[in-house]
């Protein structure tokens, strides 16, 4: 691949490419960055698009309360408030652990990917305690179809969030073992992408879910 | 849609999302982006909590005044923290966005467009009963 | 311990499946141990199932392809012949069975015959047609072929173990709810579609970002083959389609596994929410598979007319029409669903908007041979059936979007000749068409024109004797899926339509036969010069096959056609173009990744199929593993010497250089 993408590079810079390899090692290091970016963006694009049909289905089913509890009845404001702030702060944690890898900061690195980790986790322990919550009130996922929609649609996310703590602990592992390479940057900077796009997504569900449903 | 140099046919200056150069000076800069950004989602975030459950407005608006301010706070997102813009530098992942926002309206209206139509079109279950009798 | 499963998930009392199962498992294992003996284990490791070569990779998916085509075809056979027999009479296959056949059928010819077979030519194709050396991501490309090829491991592990699902191709709940469908039919279904589904994702996130992100130096959106653009379109419609059906599917498990009620009829649940969400998938597939063919016959008509293709650029904008017109005619699949006729009317204008663009590729095609010098080569013969059967089903189909004619028609043997009108006549034929217009270039040596075009007739004349009859039955209200009927004017068209599958028979015959020719006589259909067609394209400017760099040094791209252009100059002046200085080339290193994972997948989805949640753990973990492992590689690249370069581009040069003399000859 590499090559390809050198000469693809080097060339519509106008320079001639032969023979030009090495100067323009750097070159190429940043077009393998833009395609593992470009690529992961079509990705994500792909997880929303994913997203939209859970939200259709919330959208379509969350009257369906079967003669059980609605969303009125279950939620509980705060604790979205809560949820919504530890993500966000996390999101923000984790642009900042993005400038620290740039930085080549060991402490900004470690310290803010801790940070993010730790305000995913609180995120997470806050969202189970909601569905432990409500299961032992009898409103789990079998009792209706908007129930149905609605765990679905919130336990998608936080699956998502579980994996991107596992992933956000394999980099941190990975910058321990092999440093700010160039192939472990890409992946920052995916991890990145990956984390900011689930906030944009939270922001849908709390909206849609949550604040539509106590609007009503 | 060009197909110039210029135009759609950018290698080189092409950005990835939340690229940008690394230069040490520039952290600073960075961060105070971030920190706009949160400043931002959070004040849109706190108005929507407020509105929610807001009894002083005209109650239709309020869901349409929470999409609208979704939608802001998602821009927000995509501008401060996955630094997509509209520069041609980044034309490639903007034209993915859109196509990928299309996809996304169409299926979820669609859907409720498709559903409730059909909803509407079928015999209340109470008159099922009814007839049953 | 082992979940649901038991002995009693051998189905012993089905000797049709069993038999037909261990034969094919006894047939690869049989070929397995060949191999071994023979001492091609290692040769097979290294260059095929740890290659992340994009063209060893494209090989591998259209052969996968055919294999499974021959186990879609059985079906099929079993099929017609059920159905010709079974005139006031039970016939040979019991109800039950004849389910599973039918949904066998369906899933596997669309998913696991027509994707894998296109996604092949677009791995083999694409990149050489662009100019680069390979695809962006070239270990995930290996990664989505083998997780591709666990679903359609566990599918044909159903045949042995346990059973299919018994609800047609898409299981439309309630009846693929757990409550009327509680064997592992279903199941089997959504796990492999659920893994096979991711592999095609990451394939079209792979093919958006080489076409995106990835030329040659000079080759402009605008001067890209049309195969290219067909493979963006078809590659963004995977993007944006497939994590709908994944969505769709994940509910229909969460109902099975753990009692939701998405599509229940229970608790408020909706039944014809699945059909809505299916659709949103199911149609833009439909285009996912035809536009590569569009792009195969494109490339085929253009070259065997001896012109460049008419109307390039209307033919793009259709193309990408195409693209977001997809995603607005879903409704069509359901109109007798119950919405009204603002619904009704809205999705069959729509549809019958999107035969618009379609109808303008058709007649660039006939714009492309006036005038043209046509040759008449099995690619083109293909094509040139295409056409004409295309617009046959491209017509029923537009007959078929209007709501009130669609109410008549519906469930109807209409509609299942409809879309194998489009799909054998559309996707099938321009499948056939790139298998024999570039198989020189995936493997040195011609195939034999003279079977080539045999089996064509075959195929022509067998469809239309399968499917015409078919038309015929639906006007006269024959139902689709009927395992036995009464109704005495049917037999006789069902017999037509028996006959016809035994013609296409004799053309897959044909078609075997061909490719074991050509392989004997090899030497004598040695393709030397690399360009065997008297191509337009950059992947006819390299050897054939091409080497693993693909080009020694990058081709420069300066107009439209590109290859054709150089060849012209080239033969006005007598000469090949200046040897460029080669210089070394990095490779990206081969790969188990994509093999292990997907070892692991198989055991993932073999144990949540059949509820044995400890394997189902493991199976997971084991390919978090791989991946961390794979990531912790810190040499993924070898280097090939600017000497090594240079010996293989001047062999080629020299073949080309004899190949020009010969065609300045000729002139």
């Amino acid at each position: 691949m590499s090559i390809a993408l050198e000469d693809a590079r080097i060339d519509v810079g106008r320079r001639s490419y032969l023979g030009l390899r090495i100067e323009h090692a750097e070159r190429s290091l940043a077009s393998k960055r833009v395609i593992s970016g470009f690529g992961f963006w079509i990705f994500l694009l792909s997880d929303i698009v994913m997203f939209s049909a859970f939200f259709a289905a919330y959208a379509v089913l969350s009257g369906e309360t079967a003669g059980g509890p609605s969303g009125k009845d279950l939620f509980d404001l705060n604790r979205v408030a809560l949820e919504t702030a530890c993500l966000l702060l996390s999101s923000f944690a984790c642009g900042v652990a993005s400038i620290g890898a740039r930085a080549r900061s060991d402490f900004m690195y470690y310290g803010a990917m801790t940070a993010t980790a730790l305000l995913g986790a609180a995120f997470l322990f806050l969202e189970i305690r909601e569905f432990a919550g409500m299961i032992a009130l009898g409103a789990g996922p079998t009792r209706s179809a908007f129930l149905t929609s609605f765990f679905a649609l919130v336990g998608c996310h936080g699956l998502h969030v579980t994996l991107g703590l596992l992933w956000l602990l394999t980099m941190m592992a990975q910058v321990f073992a092999k440093g700010y390479r160039a192939d472990i940057m890409r992946r920052v900077l995916c991890f990145g992408l990956f984390w900011h796009t689930l906030d944009i997504i939270w922001v849908g569900i709390f909206t849609v879910v949550y604040l539509m449903e106590l609007a009503k | 849609m060009s197909d110039t140099e210029t135009g759609l046919h950018l290698h080189d200056s092409d950005l990835a999302p939340g690229d940008e150069r690394a230069d040490g000076r520039e952290i600073a800069e960075g961060i105070r982006g971030y920190l706009v950004g949160l400043g931002l989602a959070t004040l849109i975030t706190v108005v929507a909590f407020i509105v929610s459950g807001t009894s002083l407005v005209w109650q239709p608006s309020i869901p349409i005044a929470l999409v609208v301010l979704a939608i802001a706070q998602m821009g927000i997102h995509l501008v401060f923290f996955l630094h997509i813009t509209t520069g041609a530098e980044s034309l490639n992942n903007m034209l993915a966005l859109m196509f990928g926002l299309l996809i996304v309206v169409l299926l979820i209206v669609g859907s409720l467009w498709i559903m409730t139509h059909l909803n509407h079109n079928m015999m209340p279950i109470e008159r099922i009963i009814q007839m049953q009798h | 311990m082992l979940g649901k499963l038991s002995w009693a998930a051998i189905p012993l009392d089905q000797p049709i499946p069993l038999l037909a199962g261990c034969l094919a498992f006894g047939i690869v294992g049989g070929i397995a141990v060949y191999v071994v003996l023979k001492g091609w284990a290692p040769y097979l490791w290294r260059e095929w199932i740890t290659s992340v070569d994009h063209k060893h990779i494209g090989v591998m998916y259209v052969f996968l392809a055919m294999v499974m085509l021959l186990r879609g075809f059985t079906d099929a056979i079993m099929m017609r012949s059920q159905q010709a027999l079974a005139f006031q009479a039970p016939g040979y296959l019991p109800p039950e069975h004849y389910d599973q056949i039918f949904s066998a059928h369906g899933t596997l010819m669309i998913l696991f015959v027509a994707m894998p077979f296109m996604i092949g030519l677009i791995n083999i194709v694409v990149p050489l047609q662009l100019g680069v050396r390979d695809v962006a991501f070239p270990t995930l490309n290996s990664v989505s072929f083998w997780l591709t090829a666990t679903g359609a491991l566990l599918i044909n592990l159903s045949l042995v173990i346990g059973e299919f699902a018994h609800t047609g191709w898409l299981p439309y709940p309630p009846l693929s709810e757990f409550a009327y469908s509680p064997g592992v039919g279903v199941d089997y279904y959504l796990w492999s579609l659920q893994i096979s589904g991711v592999g095609t994702l990451l394939t079209g996130v792979n093919f958006v970002t080489t076409i995106l992100k990835i030329r040659a130096p000079g080759m402009t959106y605008m001067r890209m083959p049309i195969f290219c653009w067909t493979a963006l379109g078809s590659s963004l419609l995977i993007v944006a389609a497939f994590p709908i059906l994944t969505a769709t599917l994940a509910m229909l498990l969460l109902d099975r596994y753990f009692g939701f009620h998405f599509f229940t009829n229970e608790a408020g649940g909706n039944p014809m929410m699945f059909m809505n969400l299916i659709w949103a998938w199911g149609h833009p597939e439909v285009y996912i598979l035809i536009l590569p063919a569009f792009g195969v016959f494109s490339e085929v008509v253009s070259t065997f007319s001896g012109k460049p293709l008419f109307g390039y650029r209307s033919m793009v904008a259709a193309t990408m029409a195409i693209c977001i017109l997809a995603f607005m005619v879903w409704l069509h699949h359901f109109f007798t669903m119950g919405a009204g006729a603002d619904v009704n009317a809205f999705f069959g204008v729509a549809t019958m908007i999107i035969a618009v663009p379609t109808g303008v590729k058709v007649f660039n095609w006939l714009f492309t041979m006036y005038g043209g010098r046509i040759t008449y080569p099995p690619p083109m013969m293909w094509a040139i059936g295409f056409i004409v059967t295309f617009v046959i089903g491209g017509m029923t189909g537009v007959l078929l979007a209007v709501p009130p004619a669609d109410f008549v028609l519906h469930n109807s043997l209409f509609l299942v000749a409809h879309f194998h009108n489009v799909v054998i006549g559309g996707v099938l034929f321009g499948a056939f068409a790139g298998y024999t217009f570039w198989f020189p270039k995936a493997f040195g040596f011609r195939l034999r024109e003279d079977l080539g075009i045999a089996a064509f007739w075959c195929w022509f004349v067998g469809f239309y004797l399968a499917f015409m009859p078919l038309y015929v039955l639906g006007f006269m209200g024959m139902t689709r899926r009927m395992q036995h009927y009464d109704v005495p004017a049917w037999h006789p068209w069902l017999l037509v339509a028996a006959a016809g599958v035994v013609v296409i028979l004799a053309g897959i015959g044909l078609q075997i036969a061909q490719l074991v020719v050509s392989v004997r006589h090899r030497e004598q259909l040695r393709d030397t010069t690399g360009d065997p067609w008297n191509g337009r394209s950059l992947e006819w400017s390299t050897s054939s096959p091409p080497p693993a760099f693909n080009f020694a040094a990058l081709p420069r791209i300066e107009e439209d056609d590109a290859y054709w252009q150089t060849k012209q100059r080239a033969l006005r002046q007598h000469v090949l173009a200046d040897e460029p200085a080669y210089t070394d080339i990095e490779l990206p290193r081969n790969s188990a990744t994509g093999f292990v994972s997907a070892f692991f997948a198989s055991f993932l989805g073999f144990a949540l199929i059949w509820h044995i949640w400890w394997l189902a753990a493991l199976s997971f973990l084991g390919a978090f593993v791989t991946f961390v492992a794979f990531a912790w590689r810190d040499r993924t690249e070898y280097r090939v010497s600017a000497e090594e370069v240079a010996r293989i581009d001047r062999e080629n040069r020299r073949a080309r250089r004899a190949a020009l003399a010969h065609l300045g000859a000729a002139e």
